[in-house]
């Protein structure tokens, strides 16, 4: 056992990098389901619209926290090796492609901006994955579910817009959302079994309350609110927009306790002991 | 081909952080960075503990996740194995440092300096306002060495050429040197001793290697008196 400065939580990225991971998450995890849910085109444009939003409002969050905000496009110079850097070409590929999208009511364009979208998600996960001084990140399984809470995120949100628009929940939603939170959960559940001996205690146990709560409020709760609400119909809207709030709150939770809770570093480790003293 | 290294004998570093003290007055560096630090370490279980100053900083590898992250490209591997950082390039956004598994890149926004607002006399000569808001690391004196080089002096060996940190070790437990070259100080350390180097499972291939004990040679035992 080595006793010297033990990991301590990176002091790198705070709640502004969070808020990226949390609302562009959310965010094109909507847009996902915008594309491919049918709506009024207006209601369209207005779920179009806020996923884009969203997804600006996290990457301003993240501008906001570097050092040289002026030499934003910098971010741009290096395709071949940064996630980063191709989260931001998808971004302004998104913003274009739903632009049009806005602008044309395509169809055939709102499922490119779907695609894009999940590509998005893609690289945030990768951006996390690639932060080899984390040991809660470096985990390859985290690219998956950043994925799968992000698609659950965005069907939590639908539910919410269906309600507030006045639009029965649509069936893609409520099976989007019912995919989503267990293939989240088993994706958690993954992740945990492989980063679990990585992990300092302090970071095991924000991690742990955090993954039990996307099983219980994150799918549990939204799926017994489902079958809830298509049991009583009266309390139908009622049960979508609660269990949309549980899967997104969730997950919100879990990417906050990620960047913000278990986000140790890794410390220093000796091998072997200095052998001092002469030889005969 | 070089690759520039440096090697911390753990037998021989006394934990003084004059290397650290050093690359401060140096680098005038603000007072909550440090480049170059030393590590005061308790290693095993009672009784038999032992106390071990581990020398640590950028470890300039050879395969280093911070340049692969790097957005702006403002992270750089030179041929001779420095890593660098462009701080006309870096934009601030830290990613490098939670990529870094050795905790060796800092970011400060504001200038500070040792004794409160007045700098004092090496801290406002060495000032750089462009090291405000991006990621600065140890750079192996990479300014000593490229002109130490250039007067065709060796680095490693010749003062003028070698980094602060190696120069002000008081008890020779800090070398610099070029391990391509088999014949410099420190591939003759390496061949000579049993080394390790930081978290080498993480396969950033880590330009700093620590000494341990001596090569074990035929007729003794690790740790102890011939047979």
């Amino acid at each position: 056992m080595s006793y010297g400065p033990r990991p301590w939580i990176q002091l790198h990225w705070d709640a502004r990098a969070a808020l990226n991971f949390i609302l562009g998450g959310t965010g094109s995890g909507f847009i996902l389901f915008a594309a491919f849910v049918p709506l009024s085109p207006h209601q369209s444009q207005a779920a179009l619209l806020i996923g884009l939003a969203l997804v600006a409002a996290g990457l301003t969050a993240v501008w906001i926290e570097t050092g040289r905000k002026l030499r934003a496009v910098h971010v741009f110079f290096n395709p071949m090796t940064s996630w980063m850097t191709r989260e931001s070409f998808v971004a302004l590929a998104l913003f274009a492609s739903g632009t049009a999208t806005l602008w044309t009511g395509a169809p055939q364009l709102a499922v490119l901006t779907a695609a894009i979208a999940v590509g998005f998600i893609y690289c945030q996960g990768r951006i996390l994955r690639a932060s080899k001084g984390i040991p809660a990140w470096r985990e390859p399984t985290i690219t998956w579910l950043i994925f799968w809470t992000a698609v659950a995120e965005g069907a939590g949100l639908f539910l919410i817009f269906s309600a507030l628009a006045g639009v029965p929940v649509p069936t893609p939603v409520g099976g989007g959302l019912v995919l989503a939170v267990v293939a989240r959960g088993v994706a958690w559940s993954a992740y945990r079994r492989r980063v679990e001996a990585d992990l300092v205690p302090k970071a095991r146990t924000a991690l742990e309350l955090a993954g039990k709560q996307l099983y219980q409020l994150g799918a549990i709760v939204p799926l017994a609110l489902l079958v809830t609400g298509g049991a009583l119909s009266s309390f139908a809207t009622g049960a979508a927009v609660l269990a949309g709030i549980a899967a997104l709150g969730a997950g919100w939770r879990f990417k906050f306790v990620l960047v913000m809770r278990a986000a140790y570093n890794q410390g220093f480790a000796l091998p072997h002991v200095p052998v001092r003293g002469g030889r005969k | 081909m070089t690759r520039w290294v440096m090697i911390a004998d753990l037998r021989r570093c006394v934990g003084c952080q004059t290397c650290t003290a050093a690359c401060k007055h140096t680098n005038a560096t603000p007072p909550e960075v440090q480049w170059r630090r030393v590590l005061d370490m308790e290693v095993g279980e009672y009784p038999a503990v032992k106390r071990v100053f581990v020398p640590v900083g950028c470890m300039h590898c050879a395969d280093p996740p911070c340049m692969h992250v790097c957005p702006s490209t403002a992270t750089r591997r030179r041929a001779d194995g420095i890593v660098t950082i462009d701080y006309d390039l870096c934009i601030g956004c830290g990613y490098c440092a939670v990529a870094c598994p050795y905790q060796a890149r800092y970011k400060t926004d504001k200038a500070s300096f040792a004794y409160g607002d007045t700098p004092m006399e090496n801290e406002a000569a060495m000032f750089d306002p462009k090291r405000l808001g991006v990621a600065t690391k140890c750079t192996f004196c990479s300014d000593r060495v490229d002109a130490g080089l250039a007067r065709g002096l060796k680095p490693g060996v010749d003062p003028e050429a070698t980094p602060a940190c190696v120069n002000s070790c008081i008890a020779g437990a800090l070398h610099f040197g070029d391990k391509e070259d088999p014949q410099s100080n420190v591939s003759k350390l390496l061949d000579e001793n049993e080394h390790f180097r930081m978290h080498e499972e993480l396969g950033t291939d880590p330009g700093f290697y620590y000494l341990w004990d001596k090569t074990v040679k035929e007729g003794y035992e690790r740790g102890g008196g011939g047979k």
